[in-house]
């Protein structure tokens, strides 16, 4: 399968990995990533929160790239992205006179033709290729898998799955063979932008999601989204100042594949989280492969 | 200006501009039950479809309620009569920097300006760029500078900025918007 691909700017600084290590396991279940060529930062949190017509703009400039380079469809692993790109393709198709304002302000024709998806929704409809390409199952080890905001919410832009009972993240870690905890704070926010300017909201929000992955018995959380990765991970010493419990190591979903497709730790970017992933590592290389040495 | 005025003057422009209608809310309180900063804000969700409804401008533009808003998108993906708070809410953080960008608070004023700042030079955000010139702006200094040096050695901070080919479109674009909307974002005022 071929699909557009928007990176986005967290997936070339803080987020490298989530970048790395999607790039690293698409050609073995054949996904086959084309990156638009040009692409500009989608606005994120800063444009919508301060002015609207530039929150449709800024992705509508990727998204008219991706059209005229011939994309129907485009995946944007980060959340933020999704989110901001999908919002200004439903705004641009349900309304005709912020299709013209934006496509005069562009200097470009837009027709919002490509259909923007997650990383999530990509992934779960690639169960069948992820399970048949792996070789080390990642049997005995729970994770909670965590949705955030905007991989889900609002239900009218994020509409792949039911925004109060998602279940994707869930069908790709079973395909991976690892068991996925029930917990209870799965679609809670982390605070998300927030995380330089308001940081104590942040560290209060990011504790209760920690402590409830912990209470489940999850060896790692499971994110798909930069910013949740930022704050869980960067963050979670702080978060976690007094209280009981082991850390909880946070790993992308793309890293969760790539393991059980065999692939080296390092190159999946393990060793560029804050929290320790090597006990986590420790647990999978413990567990009988099949294919141990692939 | 009457308090009936002021009333139809924000319902009607909220409405205009978003397709917004505040007065369907009929302060069931979910969206605020549901809200993760509500504990923090003095007018929380439901609160602030209220005082729009009643023209309660000053209450909205004077507290920083609507700053503390993180866009998590339970509000509007619970309300039982389909009103979406969070895009209320970005209407009202867009008129209130048109009004007076000085009652927004600090920090997270100077974050979305050093964001919309390095869209603006490199039509990426190189993040280095972004946090020293929020540090700068008015952004807490020293908060986290002691994990520099462990972002560095994970070779999550890249150390040069890259520019795309087409920044002209970009900054055209940028400019374009924040003219439009009258507000102040670019510049410090």
């Amino acid at each position: 399968m071929k699909i557009g691909y928007f990176p986005g700017c967290s997936l070339h600084s803080t987020g490298r990995e989530f970048n790395e290590s999607l790039r690293l396991f698409a050609p073995a279940i054949g996904l086959e990533l084309e990156e638009i060529k040009d692409w500009n930062c989608c606005g994120a949190t800063s444009a919508h929160a301060t002015n609207h017509l530039l929150s449709i703009a800024l992705p509508a400039r990727s998204l008219a790239l991706a059209e005229e380079q011939g994309m129907s469809e485009v995946l944007a692993p980060c959340a933020a992205c999704y989110s901001r790109l999908r919002t200004a393709s439903v705004e641009l198709r349900e309304n005709p006179s912020l299709q013209k304002e934006v496509s005069e302000v562009l200097e470009r024709p837009i027709a919002a033709t490509a259909e923007v998806r997650s990383i999530s929704e990509v992934l779960s409809r690639m169960t069948a290729d992820i399970r048949g390409a792996v070789v080390q199952p990642l049997a005995g080890l729970k994770l909670a898998c965590y949705y955030g905001c905007l991989l889900v919410r609002p239900p009218k832009i994020a509409s792949f799955e039911d925004s109060e009972m998602p279940t994707s993240l869930e069908g790709i870690v079973s395909a991976c063979g690892a068991e996925a905890v029930h917990w209870d704070r799965k679609l809670d926010c982390c605070g998300g932008g927030m995380s330089l300017s308001r940081t104590g909201s942040v560290i209060r929000l990011g504790r209760s999601i920690v402590s409830d992955a912990q209470k489940a018995g999850a060896h790692a959380i499971v994110v798909a989204c930069p910013m949740c990765h930022s704050n869980l991970d960067f963050r979670q010493r702080a978060m976690l100042k007094g209280q009981e419990g082991e850390v909880v190591p946070v790993l992308y979903i793309t890293q969760i594949v790539g393991l059980a497709l065999g692939l080296e730790p390092e190159k999946l970017g393990l060793r560029r989280h804050f929290v320790k992933t090597a006990p986590f590592i420790q647990r999978i290389t413990t567990v009988p492969a099949t294919a141990q040495e692939a | 200006m009457s308090h009936n005025e002021n009333t139809q003057g924000l319902l009607s422009e909220l409405r205009q501009q978003t397709g917004q209608n505040a007065a369907r809310c009929y302060q069931c309180g979910k969206c605020s039950a549901g809200c993760p900063m509500a504990q923090e804000m003095s007018l929380r969700p439901h609160d602030i479809m209220r005082a729009i409804a009643s023209g309660h401008e000053q209450r909205l533009f004077e507290g920083d309620s609507i700053w503390l808003c993180l866009t998590c998108e339970t509000c509007t993906a619970r309300c039982p009569n389909e009103c979406d708070p969070a895009r209320v809410i970005d209407f009202l953080r867009e008129k209130a920097l048109a009004k007076n960008p000085k009652k927004a608070p600090r920090p997270i004023r100077a974050f979305h300006k050093a964001f919309i700042r390095q869209i603006r030079t490199h039509g990426r955000v190189y993040e280095m760029g972004l946090i020293a010139d929020y540090k700068l702006s008015g952004g807490a200094l020293f908060q986290d500078v002691s994990a520099a040096p462990g972002m560095m050695a994970r070779g999550k901070l890249a150390l040069m900025p890259s520019t795309i080919d087409g920044i002209a479109d970009v900054r055209r674009i940028v400019d374009a918007c924040l003219a439009k909307s009258h507000g102040d974002h670019g510049e410090e005022a």
